[in-house]
């Protein structure tokens, strides 16, 4: 299929192009916009396609499926995909209004666009040792966006970030050498069939030990989460944004396509693993946020929290409590990228992050404070935005699979959000300025406005339409979770009908 | 054979999280170099050690005649050593970049990130 290999060359094409036009700025950024458009439009096409007729798949260099290099889209895949376009073409657009000429002469496009090529590829590829691959390609790019700009808080996120993030690649890559040597293969679909007729479980225990481990440092898990609130605040908003919004989602895909395709999650040990990771990354990441006064920071500790909601869906593994992993990765980029965005306007306006030193913008840009309180309200799950549905499913599947404990941790962590969210809202709108001589603070001019304010209004009407109309977007999660849960379609796409 | 490999990986593990452990990021960059070989050797072990021929078909041939090494394992410690080789470079550059600027390479001196603590204010 032409359409699995376009969603590649998209971000790739994008990526050279915009380095190529680096001496002629307004060139570049019209690639930029121009290439994340292209990306949403071939995702959407993809999506179309996948929800039509079902899981499409495509082998590379004319080997076939299990030997070469297979890109395979279910509707898990495609799904994630077209939520990156809208990410894409959401923080290309913002970049435009707050990236530094100079970081966009040094590369902030073109690495921008290499990040959304490693993840669209980490959510097609069909083959285990191509993801590592795609998660370099992620990694690396997000290692120089991070520390575009060189600035001594950037250099230091970037260190906690980058040395973290290595030592998880090295154990993924452990894991894919160990579980090749036991099966003979990498092919995701081919291990499907490969893994239960082992015969071995220390190497089926220890090969998924080495990749849980992987891929909780990647999703920011309980206990191996700090990289993300040493680093996310640190670097340009339009980059915040994008990592809060995709990074530690491709750990959590990569979680939940691996334990459901390649083991089950259910296995004995790794679920209870999982469980109690979940209740803790909930749990840790709420307090860490209670805890800070920067607003990119809350929001940091934030996305820790609510990657536990999606792990635990995914640790229940009920077919209900998939829908509601699902279900909620949908709605949390959406979200959670908006409100590093707004936070951004929040910095322009302002001058400052610090919720201590700012204030009074209510009075000032009453129109912000709206397009703060809809993804804020939807992240603390206030009806009947889009965090309500995704809330109430997983809690839902909590209670049907009698974990009480952990349906009352969500509750609770869903009330403590609450907390945090009115804190940035008293603080920073409600409460009049610390300075009442700066009170009235910086306009946003008209190229700004229309740059910064685009992409919020329309995730904030994607966060609303989410909210409104969940029916859709419910069964293309239902789908999405029984096609994981019996992958005979995914298994037959790539390798063909077997007697 | 193999359980030369694997007290060599056992080896260079140990060494590689003792390095870590230090948290002086020079360190790391050299236990980053030991435990990626470590890894590497663990597939090229995982690919199975034999005395076997190099996989290439005769002329004509449509298969090997006789029982042949494994060229994939291989393949992927190639593609890992070039990963992690760049990889390396660029922590190597990153730290080097964060003594010029911070004028430190121990981790538990970066605080430039990070809200001011009471830690902070009794020093």
């Amino acid at each position: 299929m032409v359409l699995l290999t376009l969603a590649l060359v998209v971000p790739l094409a994008t990526a050279i192009l915009t380095f190529l036009a680096r001496r002629t700025p307004g060139l570049q950024r019209g690639l930029s916009v121009a290439g994340a458009a292209a990306l949403l439009a071939v995702s959407l096409v993809l999506g179309a396609e996948v929800v039509a007729g079902g899981p499409i798949a495509a082998t590379m260099g004319g080997w076939p499926a299990p030997f070469g290099i297979t890109l395979v889209a279910d509707l898990l895949s495609a799904a994630m995909v077209v939520i990156t376009g809208v990410i894409a073409l959401a923080v290309a657009v913002y970049g435009l209004g707050e990236i530094d000429p100079a970081e966009e002469r040094i590369g902030h496009h073109t690495l921008l666009h290499a990040l959304l090529l490693g993840v669209t590829g980490a959510f097609l590829t069909g083959d285990l040792f191509n993801l590592y691959v795609w998660f370099e390609v992620m990694l690396i790019a997000s290692f120089g966006l991070l520390a575009l700009g060189g600035r001594p808080d950037q250099l230091d996120g970037a260190i906690k970030y980058v040395a973290l993030n290595l030592v998880s690649t090295l154990a993924f890559l452990a894991g894919v050498g160990l579980l090749y040597g036991a099966t003979g293969t990498l092919n995701m679909a081919d291990l499907h069939g490969a893994v239960p007729d082992l015969d071995n479980a220390t190497v089926v225990f220890t090969t998924a030990a080495l990749l849980l481990f992987a891929f909780s440092v990647k999703s920011a898990l309980f206990p191996v989460f700090f990289w993300l609130p040493a680093s996310y605040h640190t670097p340009s908003v339009t980059t915040s944004a994008v990592f809060a919004a995709l990074l530690t989602k491709v750990g959590v895909y990569a979680l939940i396509r691996v334990f459901t395709l390649i083991y089950d999650a259910g296995m004995p040990l790794i679920q209870e693993l999982l469980l109690v990771a979940a209740g803790l990354t909930m749990l840790t990441g709420v307090l860490g946020a209670a805890a800070q006064n920067d607003i990119r920071r809350i929001l940091s500790f934030h996305i820790i929290s609510q990657i536990g909601y999606m792990v635990l869906g995914l640790a229940l593994y009920t077919p209900l409590a998939i829908v509601g992993a699902i279900f909620y990765i949908i709605h949390h980029i959406v979200v959670k990228a908006n409100l590093f965005l707004v936070g951004g306007v929040v910095k322009k306006l302002t001058g400052s992050e610090d919720l201590a030193r700012i204030g009074g913008l209510w009075a000032a840009a009453p129109w912000l404070g709206v397009l703060f309180l809809i993804p804020a309200l939807s992240l603390a799950g206030i009806p009947p935005l889009s965090g309500f549905w995704a809330k109430l499913v997983v809690i839902k599947a909590s209670l049907e699979a009698e974990h009480y404990v952990l349906a009352a941790t969500a509750l609770v962590v869903g009330l403590l959000t609450v907390y945090s969210m009115s804190k940035i809202w008293l603080e920073a709108f409600w409460k009049p300025h610390p300075e009442p001589a700066r009170a009235a603070g910086r306009g946003l001019d008209r190229g700004e406005s229309w740059a910064l304010l685009a992409p919020i209004v329309g995730l904030a009407a994607i966060t609303v339409l989410i909210g409104l109309v969940a029916a859709p977007f419910y069964a293309v999660s239902t789908t999405a979770a029984d096609q994981l849960l019996d992958p005979s379609a995914y298994v037959t796409a790539v390798l063909g009908a077997r007697p | 054979m193999e359980l030369a490999l694997a007290v060599l990986v056992g080896v260079l593990t140990t060494c590689a999280v003792y390095l870590m452990l230090s948290g002086n990021m020079v360190r790391f960059i050299f236990a980053l170099a030991l435990l990626s070989n470590a890894v590497n050797l663990v597939i090229f072990a995982a690919g199975r050690l034999t005395y076997a021929a190099p996989p290439l078909i005769a002329d004509g041939a449509k298969a090997p005649a006789d029982t042949v090494a494994n060229a994939l394992p291989q393949a992927l410690i190639l593609t890992a050593i070039v990963i992690g080789f760049g990889l390396l470079a660029f922590t190597l550059v990153l730290v080097h970049r964060a003594h010029q600027t911070l004028g430190t390479v121990e981790a538990d001196d970066m605080r430039v990130a990070e809200p001011a603590s009471d830690d902070d204010e009794a020093r």
